[in-house]
C-alpha cells in the first residue's frame, strides 16, 4: 500500500462520489438553469478527480488520461454554454424566475443575427 | 464504484426519459455521456485493457459534437 495508491482510492471515491451528485442534482433540480450548473460543473469536477484517480493507480496510462481530462476541460463548458444559450431562445420552455437578464436587454433576443 | 458511477447514469437516464422539454433531455443527456466516458475509463481500468481509453477519448469527441449539434438545433436551426 503505498501512497500512490492511497491517494488513487480516494481520488477514485471522491470522483465517484460527485458524479453521482451530478446526477442526482440532474434529477431533483427544480428548472433547466439549476440542473446545467449540476450538469456541466459537476461533472467537470467529477471527472478530473476520477481520471487524476486512475492515472495515480496506473501510471503508464497518463499521456491518454491527460489528453481526455484536457478535453473535457476545454469542451464542457462550450456544450454548457450552447445548451443555456438555446434554453434563453425558446421562451416557451425559459423558466420565469431570472433577477436579471441581460442577454434579452442586449437586444439579441430571438435568435436573429444583427 | 460501480454503484456511484452506474447510480448517476441511471438517474440521469430518469431524468432524460421524463425531462418536461427538450432542453432538459438536452441537459441530461450531456451529462450521462460524460459519466458514461469515466465509466469506460473505470472498465478500461479493471480488465487492464488500454485500447478502451482510445475508446473513450473518441466516445467523449463524439457526445460533445453531438450535445453541440443537439443545442444548435434547439437554438433555432443550424447557422
Amino acid at each position: 500500500m503505498t501512497f500512490l495508491s492511497i491517494a488513487g482510492h480516494v481520488l477514485l471515491v471522491s470522483g465517484g462520489f460527485i458524479l453521482f451528485t451530478s446526477g442526482l442534482g440532474i434529477l431533483r433540480m427544480p428548472d433547466v438553469w439549476n440542473r446545467l450548473h449540476a450538469g456541466t460543473k459537476a461533472t467537470t469536477l467529477g471527472s478530473i478527480l476520477f481520471l487524476a484517480g486512475i492515472g495515480c493507480l496506473e501510471p503508464t496510462w497518463i499521456p491518454k488520461l491527460f489528453l481526455i481530462v484536457l478535453f473535457i476541460i476545454l469542451t464542457n463548458p462550450v456544450s454548457g454554454h450552447a445548451l443555456a444559450r438555446a434554453v434563453h431562445m425558446r421562451p416557451e420552455e425559459k423558466p420565469d424566475n431570472l433577477l436579471e437578464d441581460d442577454l434579452a436587454e442586449s437586444g439579441f433576443e430571438g435568435g436573429e443575427e444583427q | 464504484m460501480f454503484a456511484l458511477l452506474g447510480g448517476g447514469l441511471l438517474l440521469a437516464f430518469i431524468r432524460l426519459l421524463k425531462g418536461q422539454h427538450g432542453t432538459d433531455r438536452a441537459v441530461a443527456l450531456d451529462t450521462a455521456t460524460l459519466i458514461s466516458t469515466n465509466l469506460l475509463v473505470f472498465i478500461a481500468f479493471l480488465e487492464g485493457r488500454s485500447m478502451l481509453i482510445d475508446v473513450a477519448l473518441v466516445y467523449s469527441v463524439l457526445s460533445f459534437l453531438g450535445v453541440l449539434a443537439i443545442a444548435r438545433y434547439l437554438d433555432g436551426g443550424l447557422r
